[in-house]
């Protein structure tokens, strides 16, 4: 299961990092908190969250995410998409709410197992 | 037809709040929500004054040094009231939108500080009406329809 | 499904509200971020958050939610264990993560309580 999978099933927009689409996906975290995602997520974990800012990617990088979508038709800020595109992490918008593109996402991501 | 006189008040409760206390913020958005489901205004009156009331005691506990909601319901409308003592708001345009925050990290910890406060108020308002002094507070008046 | 249901999917402990098992649940919201539980979170759904302070109680009140799932093994704080219990609002604690939790219970039934947000907009 990799990102580009996953966008073209959910009607993800991307708005950055295009050629890293083939990021394979193991997993995915959902969570606003971001002490919380520093700590508990995992590499390889698709992202999924309504923080816009910066620092954002800065995580996703760190943290080895495969990437970002995020929900509630949130779109990044311009320094997010700016390092986003520089530091090549996809970041994707979705309309869904987190409970419904989790719910989603955990669906593709089970039926791949 | 009936006339509405702008004396005709239903209830009428003032709560004071003390800034920096987040133990016992939200208790005034409780109460107030118990007051008004007890005169049986619609559910979405009710729901609607409480949430604004939230967020609005939510912004005097976490910025100023204290504040008093006062609650009015007339016959056609709910009009909450937040008045607070603090810093005030330097720019009310900056803070009026999404993602504009001032909040520490003690706020943040606790799931605040999106910078969505104000924001909120104004879109479950019909009337909003705010005004700050630096130094000095802030004022809000938020008014709900119930008619 | 039921409130029994839930717990049994999210293999939670039941922290407030064992009289309450028997509520009726049909969506979910899940955040950390209480403005946004705030302004998109409708009547009668269910919470998903890893806050644990009194203020998740409160909002709950105001919103109406039916019940507290917190999740990643957190526990709530003996106040707001109190005031969920003066506020006849019940509490489930699983140790499955938000995606877990939000993932199982999509896939047994339960729909978000907003399921799209148009852009720009914050209340539907």
């Amino acid at each position: 299961m990799n990102i580009a999978t996953i966008a073209k099933e959910l009607n993800l927009e991307i708005r950055s990092a295009k050629d890293r689409l083939k990021n394979i996906v193991t997993g995915g975290y959902t969570g606003d908190l971001l002490s919380d995602v520093m700590a508990n997520s995992q590499a390889g974990d698709i992202w999924i969250t309504r923080q816009v800012h910066q620092n954002i990617v800065a995580i996703a990088t760190l943290k080895e995410h495969a990437g970002i979508i995020l929900v509630n038709s949130c779109e990044p800020a311009k320094e997010t998409l700016e390092r986003a595109i520089k530091e090549n992490v996809p970041i994707m918008v979705s309309n869904l709410s987190a409970f419904e593109l989790t719910g989603k996402i955990y669906f593709l991501l089970t039926a791949a197992k | 037809m009936a006339v509405y006189s702008t004396e005709n008040i239903l209830e009428k409760h003032s709560f004071d709040i003390e800034g920096g206390n987040f133990n016992n913020a939200g208790t005034v958005s409780t109460r107030i929500k118990s007051i008004l489901k007890k005169i049986q205004l619609p559910d979405d009156v009710v729901r609607t004054s409480a949430i604004a009331c939230y967020e609005a005691e939510i912004n005097i506990v976490s910025y100023a040094k204290k504040g008093v909601i006062s609650l009015t319901v007339s016959p056609d409308k709910v009009t909450i009231e937040a008045n607070d003592e603090g810093p005030g708001i330097q720019n009310i345009e900056l803070a009026m939108q999404q993602g504009y925050s001032t909040a520490n990290q003690q706020i943040r910890e606790m799931g605040f500080g999106a910078g969505m406060g104000l924001y909120n108020i104004k879109n479950y308002s019909d009337i909003f009406d705010i005004s700050s002094e630096v130094n000095k507070g802030t004022f809000l008046k938020i008014i709900i329809n119930s008619a | 499904m039921k409130l029994q249901e839930v717990q049994e999917i999210l293999e939670a402990d039941v922290i407030v509200g064992e009289e309450k098992l028997d509520m009726e649940i049909k969506t979910a919201f899940g955040a950390d971020l209480m403005s946004d539980v705030l302004a998109l979170a409708k009547a009668g759904s269910l919470l998903l958050t890893g806050l644990t302070n009194t203020q998740v109680i409160r909002i709950a009140n105001v919103l109406d939610i039916a019940a507290i799932i917190l999740v990643r093994g957190k526990k709530p704080s003996a106040e707001a264990i109190a005031l969920a219990k003066e506020l006849h609002i019940p509490i489930l604690a699983t140790k499955f993560i938000l995606f877990e939790t939000a993932g199982r219970l999509y896939s047994k039934g339960i729909v978000g309580c907003l399921e799209k947000v148009e852009s720009g907009s914050v209340l539907n």
